[in-house]
C-alpha cells in the first residue's frame, strides 16, 4: 500500500490515518448504542489516541542529530503548518479559551487578535532568518551572532523561565483529563500524563515530536469543530455557524437587556464555589478601555514572536522559502479552531439563557434544575452551581454560575449531544495539552544538551553522548514539571499567558535587532536579555504583592515593561561598546539573503 | 550599490508595508472599538465583534502569504531564491 519514501506519502499515510480515526468514531457511536458505559468510551477513546501517538513516537526514533534536533530539515511546508498548529494550540486554547470569550467577551478576545497577529511578525521579522542560520536551537542563534558562552547562557535561561511556566500548565491539563477520562487522582493522573508525553519525544526528539503533533492536530481539530457544527444545526442557528450566527448574538444581546445584569452580595458568593463565574459581561459589546484590549494583544503577539518551541518548528522546512510558507499554514490551521471559539461561546450561552430552547435554565424553577442529570453531573464535578440567592424559586442570570472548562467539556452534554463526543472531546483535550507540552519540554532539553552541555560545557562531546544527554535532560525536566503541576500552585490560563510575558521581555529584542540592526552587538544583547527579564520578573512581583503598577500594565502584561527596558538597555549599550567585528556583520548580511548554504553548515 | 543592498532595501520596504497593514488590523482599529461596534459588519455580526472573531484573525492568515509571495518575487528579481521544492 505504502511504496518509496515517508516524506513522499504524508498526505496518504494522514489520509489513512483520518479516516480510521473517523471509523474509530462511528464504531464507538455504535457501541454507546449498544449499551457501552460512558466511563467505557472516555477510556477508550484517551487510551486509544494514546497509544497511536506512542506508536508513531517509537516508529520515529532515531540516532541521528540533525533528526534528533530538527526532524532532518525536511517537514513540508502544510504539515509543519499542522505540527505547529497543534505545538502553539495548548490546553489552554483548547479547553479554557471559549470559557474565557463567555465570561469575559471583549476584554479577553484580545488573546485571540494577539495569538494570531504574532505568527505576522514571526513570518515577517524572524522565521525566515533563523532558518537560513542553521540553527538547532534559539540560543544557538544568539550564542552564534553575539558571540560567547555569556549571551548563550542568558538565552538559555530566559527561554527556560518562559518554557517552564508555561509546560507546567500543560502538564496539569494533561493530568486533568486523564483524572476525568480514566477516573484515577489527580496526583497520579499527572504522571499517566507525563509518560504520555515522553513516549512521543524521548526516541525520536524533532522528528518523533512533528510526526505526533500533525496526528495530535487531526484529532484536536475534529473534536473541536464537530460538536460546534452539529450544535448549531442541532438548535437550528444554522448550518454553518461562523457565518450564520449573527442573530443569536443579536438574541443574546435581548436576553442580556431583559434579565440585567445583576451583581451579587459579597456573602452570596462567599457560598459560590472556587474557580466558578457568573455571566456578569455583555457578550457581544465593548467592555474594556481601547489600552487594556491593545495592551494584552500586543504583549501577546510579541510573546509569540519570541517563543521558542514555537519558533524551532520552523527550523524544520527544507528551506528558507518553505519556512514563510509555513508559516501562514500554521496560522491557518490555528484559525480554524480560533474563529470557531467565539461560536462555541454564543452557543453554549444561547442554549442555557434563551428560554424558549428545550436546554434553556434561566427562568426556569431551581427544583427543575436541580433535577436535571447533567447538572447534577456536573454539579458533581464542581464546574456548575445554582443557588436561589434572591428566594424567588427561579433561576436567575445571576444564580447560575460554571466553570470555565465547562463552556468545551459539558456543551455536548447540555445541547443532548451522545455521549462519544464527549469522549472525543476529551481526546482533543488531551491531543491539544500533549502536544504543546512535548514541543515545550523538547525545547528546553535542547537548549540545555546542545548550548548548555554541548556548547559551553563539553564542546568535545560525541554525537551518541550528546543524545543520551538530550534524552536524559527530557525525563528530568518533564518529571520536574509534573511534580510543580501536582502541586496545583496557579490556574492554566494565567501561568500560560505569564509564560509569554517572560518569553518577551528576554528575547524579543536580542533576536528582532540580530537579523534587522547589524550595529547590535554582545554587550547590547546581553544588557538587553538580563535587564528585560529582571525587570519583567521585578515588575510582575512588584504587582502580585499589592503594587498599583502604572500606565495601566498589568501582571498580564508585565513583558510590556520588560521589553520596552531591554530595547532601551540594548541599543544604548551596544551604542556605547564597540561595533560588531567584520565577521559577524558579513554574517549578518549573509543571513539577509534567503539562496546559499545555511551560517552554521559552512562552519 | 550592490545587488544585496539593493536585495535588502527591497525587502526592508517589504517588511514595513507589511508591519503597517498588520498594526492597522490589530492594534490601530481597537483604538475605536466602541464606536465602531455600533455599525453592522459582515454576516450582520457588530463591527468590532466580528473582527475579534473572524476579520482580524483571516486578514492575518492573508498577510501573510501575500508577503510570502512579495518576498519571493524580491528573491527572484535579484536570483536569491533557492531551488527546488517547498
Amino acid at each position: 500500500m505504502i511504496k518509496g519514501n515517508f516524506i513522499d506519502n504524508l498526505p496518504k499515510v494522514y489520509g489513512i490515518y483520518t479516516g480510521g480515526f473517523l471509523a474509530f468514531i462511528i464504531i464507538m457511536a455504535i457501541a454507546e448504542q449498544m449499551g457501552m458505559s460512558a466511563k467505557v468510551i472516555g477510556i477508550c477513546f484517551v487510551a486509544f489516541t494514546v497509544a497511536i501517538y506512542a506508536i508513531i513516537g517509537w516508529l520515529s526514533r532515531t540516532a541521528q542529530a540533525d533528526a534528533y534536533y530538527v526532524a532532518g530539515r525536511q517537514v513540508p511546508t502544510v504539515f509543519n503548518g499542522m505540527a505547529t498548529a497543534a505545538d502553539w494550540m495548548s490546553g489552554a486554547s483548547f479547553v479554557a479559551m471559549a470559557g474565557g470569550i463567555y465570561f469575559k467577551g471583549y476584554g479577553y478576545m484580545a488573546l485571540l487578535v494577539g495569538w494570531t497577529g504574532g505568527y505576522v511578525l514571526v513570518a515577517s521579522l524572524l522565521a525566515p532568518y533563523l532558518r537560513k542560520f542553521g540553527c538547532y536551537t534559539v540560543p544557538d542563534f544568539i550564542g552564534t551572532r553575539y558571540g560567547g558562552n555569556l549571551a548563550r547562557l542568558l538565552a538559555v535561561i530566559v527561554l527556560t523561565v518562559a518554557s517552564f511556566t508555561y509546560v507546567t500548565a500543560q502538564i496539569n491539563a494533561t493530568g486533568t483529563i486523564a483524572s476525568v477520562a480514566l477516573d484515577i487522582p489527580f496526583q497520579y493522573a499527572v504522571y499517566v500524563g507525563l509518560v504520555s508525553i515522553l513516549l512521543c519525544s524521548m526516541l525520536g526528539g524533532m522528528r518523533g515530536v512533528t510526526w505526533t503533533q500533525v496526528a495530535q492536530y487531526i484529532v484536536l481539530i475534529i473534536a473541536y469543530l464537530l460538536p460546534v457544527f452539529w450544535i448549531s444545526n442541532k438548535i437550528g442557528a444554522g448550518f454553518f455557524p461562523h457565518f450564520m450566527l449573527a442573530d443569536e448574538v443579536a438574541r443574546i444581546g435581548e436576553l442580556e437587556a431583559q434579565y440585567g445584569f445583576v451583581a451579587n452580595s459579597k456573602e452570596n458568593l462567599a457560598m459560590v464555589p472556587k474557580g466558578l463565574a457568573g455571566i456578569t459581561k455583555a457578550h457581544s459589546a465593548v467592555n474594556a478601555t481601547p489600552w487594556a484590549f491593545i495592551s494584552l494583544a500586543l504583549a501577546m503577539m510579541m510573546g509569540t514572536a519570541s517563543l521558542p518551541h514555537v519558533m524551532m518548528r520552523y527550523f524544520t522546512t527544507p528551506s528558507v522559502k518553505a519556512a514563510r510558507k509555513s508559516v501562514g499554514w500554521s496560522l491557518f490551521f490555528i484559525f480554524l479552531l480560533y474563529s470557531s471559539a467565539p461560536m462555541l461561546a454564543t452557543l453554549s450561552k444561547l442554549s442555557l439563557m434563551d428560554p424558549s430552547l428545550p436546554t434553556g435554565i434561566i427562568g426556569k424553577s431551581i427544583a427543575d434544575v436541580q433535577a436535571i442529570d447533567w447538572y447534577q453531573n456536573w454539579n458533581q464535578a464542581n464546574l456548575m452551581f445554582i443557588s436561589d440567592f434572591n428566594g424567588n424559586g427561579t433561576v436567575e442570570l445571576n444564580e447560575f454560575f460554571m466553570g470555565g472548562k465547562a463552556v468545551v467539556l459539558a456543551t455536548p452534554e447540555i445541547a443532548g449531544l451522545p455521549y462519544v463526543i464527549s469522549g472525543l472531546v476529551a481526546a482533543g483535550g488531551m491531543a491539544a495539552a500533549m502536544s504543546t507540552a512535548d514541543g515545550l519540554i523538547l525545547a528546553i532539553a535542547n537548549a540545555l544538551s546542545h548550548d548548555l552541555y554541548y556548547k559551553i560545557i563539553d564542546p568535545k562531546a560525541e554525537t551518541a553522548k550528546r543524545l543520551v544527554v538530550a534524552r536524559v535532560l527530557l525525563v528530568v525536566i518533564g518529571f520536574a514539571g509534573a511534580t510543580i503541576a501536582a502541586m496545583e500552585i496557579q490556574g492554566i490560563l494565567g501561568s500560560v499567558i505569564w509564560a509569554f510575558d517572560f518569553a518577551m521581555s528576554g528575547l524579543f529584542f536580542p533576536l528582532v535587532l540580530g537579523v534587522w540592526w547589524k550595529r547590535a552587538n554582545r554587550e547590547g544583547a546581553i544588557a538587553g536579555m538580563a535587564l528585560g527579564l529582571i525587570s519583567g520578573a521585578g515588575y510582575l512581583i512588584w504587582v502580585r504583592n499589592g503594587g498599583s503598577g502604572f500606565l495601566g500594565i498589568t501582571q498580564l502584561t508585565f513583558g510590556i515593561f520588560g521589553s520596552a527596558v531591554s530595547l532601551v538597555a540594548m541599543v544604548v549599550v551596544s551604542l556605547i561598546t564597540s561595533e560588531p567585528n567584520a565577521a559577524t556583520q558579513k554574517m549578518v548580511d549573509e543571513v539577509r539573503v534567503p539562496s546559499g548554504r545555511t551560517i552554521l553548515g559552512k562552519q | 550599490m550592490s545587488k544585496q543592498a539593493q536585495h535588502w532595501e527591497k525587502t526592508r520596504g517589504l517588511l514595513m508595508v507589511t508591519l503597517a497593514i498588520w498594526f492597522v488590523f490589530s492594534i490601530g482599529i481597537f483604538l475605536f472599538g466602541a464606536e465602531m461596534n455600533e455599525v453592522t459588519g459582515p454576516f450582520g455580526y457588530p463591527l468590532t465583534y466580528w473582527f475579534t472573531c473572524q476579520g482580524s484573525l483571516g486578514i492575518f492568515v492573508i498577510l501573510i502569504f501575500w508577503f510570502a509571495n512579495r518576498q519571493e518575487k524580491i528573491d527572484e528579481e535579484f536570483g536569491f531564491s533557492e531551488r527546488g521544492d517547498d
